[in-house]
């Protein structure tokens, strides 16, 4: 590990005060992903700046109902905190299948946006890969994709967001906070992450010093005609990054004659550079019939694009079957899988 | 360049003078001789490091020391004081709960902070009453999936899995009779 500075902020100001001066700093919070890349030489910042006591671990209710959740928030105590539970289940599931206990522990709501992607290639120093050595090339493109890009990626980077959270707030229309040298400024969730196009070594549209204080949920929908959950598809049952995930929010007509559609608002996890909002499907069942089919052909729609590479293939239909078979439960179709892979 | 760190182990202060590039893990072992929490893998995955900081279930190895200023640690060894065993060392012991031991202590660690948080009714991805706060049941599968960050390369889960649910009743038990 190349030796580096120390610093501990006390505001939030002064963090971005100490990052604006040193272009090789970096922000340290919960350190589950940032202390890992030290020891394997993937950053070997100069400086760290330590957010550990900063005043942005609380949960605070705002004015019209929504939450504001303060960028060092644990994931575990978010996955906990009774109001989110209530309010927003589908995050507090999304969080818990991610990592695991001691990791959730000390990873924080700031530092769960910023980590970067597992792909092994940009976790092996003596590979090429764009993201981490701009320009030596993709090691994954012919080599081991399972936890690759089927949607949205480029010819020098198929890597994944690995985060469960990230998704879940992308379908919750979250708002992430943000501090810089040139004060506060708000962005959609969605607006956070990038595809990688020729610049895959820039995970986010955030500058050097920016920093995330905290992510703000809108007020829970109407908790009768509204149901939302987030399903994940891994290799292991526990302690595993997605294959694929699904987060998706149903709003029901309660009045229409028939189950009808009123609006809905789908994420997917493991299969993109970003959280992938699917808002073809999204504007496909905007007012359809609650059935079976209308999910099936709202899912299709959505891969249709997809892109994938040698090995990850199969990706395009688990995301298909996974969005259409939550989307029906939602819709309380029941659990009853038609897309069992030898149909 | 050295940077001041007081830390509190098995409730014995501290004070060290640390590179910021210490690990909480190699601060315990290295610089402190404390040989309970084992260096696994080093990457967060294994759990063989796990302590606990302020109460709650870490992977040391992922801490730098300097970051920790003022904070208790308990280590396995810390949770036996004068050599008194914790009701999880009991389950361990009585269930066979391990084979060559070098996970143990990480175990142990991670099975105090399942039993706390379980008590505290913090749900996991597994439990069914995800809504409702209230003290939460460690079922099998509640424990296999709160305890899928310790590895185990003897393959004692099996008994790990009965030690914790042992000791979840255990505590349960004397909760009820003690309070």
């Amino acid at each position: 590990m190349r030796p580096f500075d120390y610093v501990r902020a006390d505001d939030p100001a002064g963090a971005v005060a100490a990052m604006a001066e040193r272009p090789d700093a970096a922000y340290l919070a919960g350190g589950t992903n940032l202390v890992d890349h030290l020891k394997l030489g993937i950053t070997a910042p100069d400086l760290l700046v330590d957010l550990g006591r900063l005043d942005l671990a609380d949960i605070e209710e705002l004015p019209d109902g929504g939450l504001r959740v303060g960028a060092m928030v644990r994931n575990s105590d978010l996955a906990a905190d009774p109001r989110v539970r209530r309010d927003h289940p589908m995050l507090s599931r999304a969080l818990l299948s991610g990592a695991s206990g001691q990791l959730r522990n000390a990873a924080t709501t700031g530092g769960n946006l910023l980590q970067r992607t597992r792909c092994v290639y940009f976790q092996d120093p003596t590979t090429p890969c764009n993201k981490r050595a701009p320009g030596s090339g993709c090691s994954a493109l012919g080599g081991y994709t399972r936890y690759h890009a089927i949607l949205g990626a480029s010819d020098a980077c198929i890597a994944t967001h690995p985060s469960d959270m990230a998704v879940a707030l992308a379908a919750l229309d979250a708002t992430v906070v943000v501090l810089g040298d040139d004060g506060e400024k708000r962005l959609p969730l969605t607006a956070l992450h990038r595809l990688p196009g020729d610049e895959p070594e820039r995970d986010t549209v955030l500058e050097h010093g920016d920093l995330i204080t905290a992510v703000e949920l809108p007020p829970p929908d109407g908790a009768a005609r509204t149901r939302s959950t987030y399903r994940k598809i891994r290799d292991r049952a526990s302690y595993a990054f997605a294959l694929v995930s699904v987060a998706a929010v149903l709003e029901l007509d309660p009045d229409a004659a028939r189950p009808t559609i009123l609006s809905a608002r789908i994420a997917l996890g493991g299969v993109a550079h970003a959280p992938w909002r699917a808002r073809r499907a999204e504007q496909l069942l905007a007012g359809a019939p609650a059935t079976r089919e209308s999910f099936r052909r709202a899912a299709a729609a959505e891969l249709e694009r997809a892109r994938p590479v040698a090995g990850n293939e199969f990706k395009v239909t688990m995301a298909q079957g996974a969005m259409g078979s939550v989307l029906a439960e939602l819709a309380g179709l029941g659990e009853e899988n038609e897309d069992s892979p030898d149909e | 360049m050295g940077h001041p760190v007081h830390l509190i182990i098995d409730g014995q202060p501290h004070d060290l003078t640390v590179d910021p590039r210490t690990t909480l893990l190699d601060a315990l072992r290295d610089h402190l001789g404390n040989m309970s929490p084992k260096k696994g893998c080093d990457h967060g995955q294994c759990g063989a490091c796990t302590v606990l900081v302020d109460g709650r279930r870490l992977n040391s190895c992922l801490l730098l020391a300097v970051s920790l200023d003022g904070a208790e640690v308990l280590t396995s060894d810390g949770l036996a004081p004068d050599g008194e065993p914790s009701v999880l060392h009991t389950a361990f012991l009585e269930q066979d709960a391990f084979q060559c031991g070098y996970c143990t202590p990480g175990q142990i660690c991670s099975a105090t902070g399942v039993l706390r948080e379980a008590a505290d009714g913090h749900p996991s991805v597994v439990t069914e009453d995800h809504g409702h706060d209230h003290p939460i049941e460690l079922t099998e599968d509640e424990i296999r999936e709160r305890m899928s960050g310790n590895l185990c390369r003897c393959g004692a889960y099996v008994n790990i899995v009965a030690a914790v649910r042992q000791a979840a009743g255990a505590s349960t038990a004397s909760e009820g009779t003690a309070r």
